[in-house]
């Protein structure tokens, strides 16, 4: 059997694959590289401490992003017109000031408001706390990605829940389904395979943004690296450690992705799907069962 | 068939119903009574009002004005007094759960399997336990011919059996009345005949059913009662040999010799 030839492909195929030698090739015989202080750092104490702290920046702003989020899509999608309208305004407020301006605020909040008082609006104080001791920079910061996030948690939630079929949530209130349960369990599940991807893409943003923060001085992983770096002077080996850090958690948060995607895409294709990780697999014990087959029959 | 006494009490009574949709008026002053264990065929022109008068009876439309009583429940209104109050929504959830209600589109939820979309309102909405219904609800599939099936996810299933398991759906509520929407309008030719006998099933068991239907074929074979509607009315209504074979009204004349 002959196939169609593709000639052109394998032009292509041989320069790339002439364009990655070369790559692998500098990276090892490169100098400038300094694999040694990369390997010395990559691990150490100090940077698996900033790593922690970039972790948790990014934790605390999904998940408060999220449940704000949340809320927000509640209220645009309500019935209530006041509701919507503060929902609106929040999103569009908050999508059009740059996320470093906003943080700045916040890490300025205490020169516009020394003290945070509860009492009587406009009327005497009941207790009252210093700004700056309840918005530590960590604080803020989370703050910042928190508000940041929800307004874009906002748009991706409304915009899943309104992609599922109105028909679902009518026979769900035909069936006399209670209130909470028509949206936990009927609408939210099947939101749930259009905010995934875009909620993913959010948390991964999220998490590199994180090195927006080190304009605060937080010792997050881009602003401890560069402290490092500052001293020694080994530029490219400390931006190395961050960006392979970078690499690995955005990996581990895309393999995450995948398997929430596929446990909440059940019964949306007509054919048990086939995702790119499951044809690696099947490719593998295919690979394996045909060497075993040769290894049996002595080829 | 069940031939229906006019001294029972009705299944379903519906009295003095309007609906308008802003300046569009839909339903305009309608009155029916259903007897327990018929049949009742709605037919009519598009347009005519059939899908919101079978929504009414549920309440997931709400009537400008009138009352629809079910099983001797008023339906979507407490009353006190000679006053209508509406009901909470908690309760009228409980009311839609006696009620069954099949769609045209069917609206099985696709990321649940059969069986689960077959247990699903009697564990929530009716507080059963899942040893009592499962067993229930595999009856219930093997009943509509999809005892197989139960593990397998909606868009896996033929519309026929789609359907099918929707009825399923509806009966697992164990209503008093069920309601179909064109049940079988969003299927190909060839797969109407399965699900249109499992309803004929049903009425044979002596279930109360009503049904907007454009088969005036399967209509005339089931049905104890035929009720025509036209611009938001029912023109007229009675056996099917008086109103399908004849028709008192110049419009039920010209709508029959349309769709015959
Ligand atoms: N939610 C709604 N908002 C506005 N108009 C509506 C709504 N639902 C129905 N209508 C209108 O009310 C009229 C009657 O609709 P209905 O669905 O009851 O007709 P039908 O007799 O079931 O027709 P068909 O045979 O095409 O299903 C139509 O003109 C329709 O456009
Ligand atoms: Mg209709």
């Amino acid at each position: 059997m002959v196939g169609v030839r593709h000639p052109w492909r394998w032009v292509g195929i041989a320069a790339v694959l002439v364009l990655l030698a070369q790559l692998v090739h500098g990276f090892v015989t490169n100098p400038g590289w300094d694999w040694p202080t990369f390997g010395a750092y990559f691990v150490s104490a100090t940077v698996l401490k900033a790593l922690w702290v970039t972790v948790q920046l990014t934790l605390l702003g999904t998940a408060l992003g999220f449940v704000l989020g949340t809320v927000l899509a509640a209220m645009r999608l309500s019935r209530s017109s006041f509701l919507r309208v503060v929902s609106w305004s929040y999103v569009w407020a908050f999508r059009s000031i740059p996320l470093i301006v906003q943080l700045l605020f916040w890490f300025n909040i205490g020169y516009l408001y020394q003290t945070l008082q509860v009492g009587v609006p406009f009327g005497p104080g009941l207790f009252s706390v210093q700004t700056n001791s309840l918005f530590g920079p960590m604080g803020a910061a989370v703050m910042g990605l928190a508000l940041h996030q929800a307004a874009y948690a906002a748009e991706i939630i409304r915009g899943g829940i309104v992609s599922v079929d109105a028909g679902q949530l009518e026979a769900a209130a035909a069936l006399g389904l209670p209130r909470r349960r028509q949206f936990f369990k009927i609408v939210l599940p099947q939101a749930m395979r259009s905010i995934l991807p875009n909620g993913a893409n959010e948390v991964i943003s999220l998490f590199k943004g994180t090195s927006i923060v080190s304009v605060m001085a937080i010792p997050e992983l881009f602003y401890q690296v560069q402290v490092i770096y500052g001293r020694n002077g080994r530029v490219v080996p400390l931006l190395m450690v961050a960006t392979v850090w970078y690499i690995v958690l955005t990996t581990a948060l895309s393999i995450l992705q995948h398997y929430l995607e596929r446990r909440f895409g059940r019964g949306s294709e007509r054919h048990r799907g086939q995702s790119a990780v499951h044809r690696l697999r099947s490719g593998l014990a295919a690979i394996k069962a045909k060497a075993t087959e040769s290894a049996v029959t002595g080829r | 068939m069940s031939a229906a006494s006019t001294s029972q009490a009705p299944m379903i009574e519906i009295r003095g119903v309007h609906k308008s949709f802003g300046e569009l008026t839909v339903l305009r002053g309608i009155d029916l009574r259903i007897d327990p264990g018929t049949v009742t065929a709605i037919i009519g022109p598009s347009g005519s009002g059939k899908s919101t008068l079978l929504r009414t009876i549920n309440h997931l439309e709400q009537a400008d004005a009138g009352t629809v009583t079910v099983a001797g429940t008023l339906i979507g209104y407490r009353r006190r007094g000679d006053r209508l109050h509406q009901l909470a929504e908690r309760d009228l959830l409980r009311q839609r759960s006696t009620i069954g209600f099949v769609f045209q589109d069917f609206n099985l939820f696709g990321h649940l399997t059969v069986l689960q979309n077959v247990i699903e309102a009697p564990l929530s909405a009716q507080r059963r336990k899942r040893r009592e219904v499962e067993p229930l609800a595999r009856d219930l599939l093997a009943r509509v011919g999809l005892a197989d099936k139960a593990d397998e996810y909606p868009r896996r299933l033929s519309g026929g059996q789609q359907q099918r398991v929707a009825i399923a759906r509806a009966l697992a509520l164990q209503p008093a009345v069920i309601l179909f929407d064109e049940p079988t309008s969003a299927l190909d030719p060839e797969l109407v005949g399965e699900v249109l006998e499992v309803i004929a099933e049903l009425a044979r068991s002596g279930a109360t059913l009503v049904i907007v239907t454009h088969e005036i074929g399967f209509a005339r074979r089931i049905a104890d009662t035929v009720a025509f509607m036209d611009g938001g009315q029912i023109v007229e209504s009675g056996p099917p040999n008086s109103v399908l074979d004849h028709p008192q009204h110049e419009r039920t004349r010209a709508f029959l010799s349309k769709v015959l």
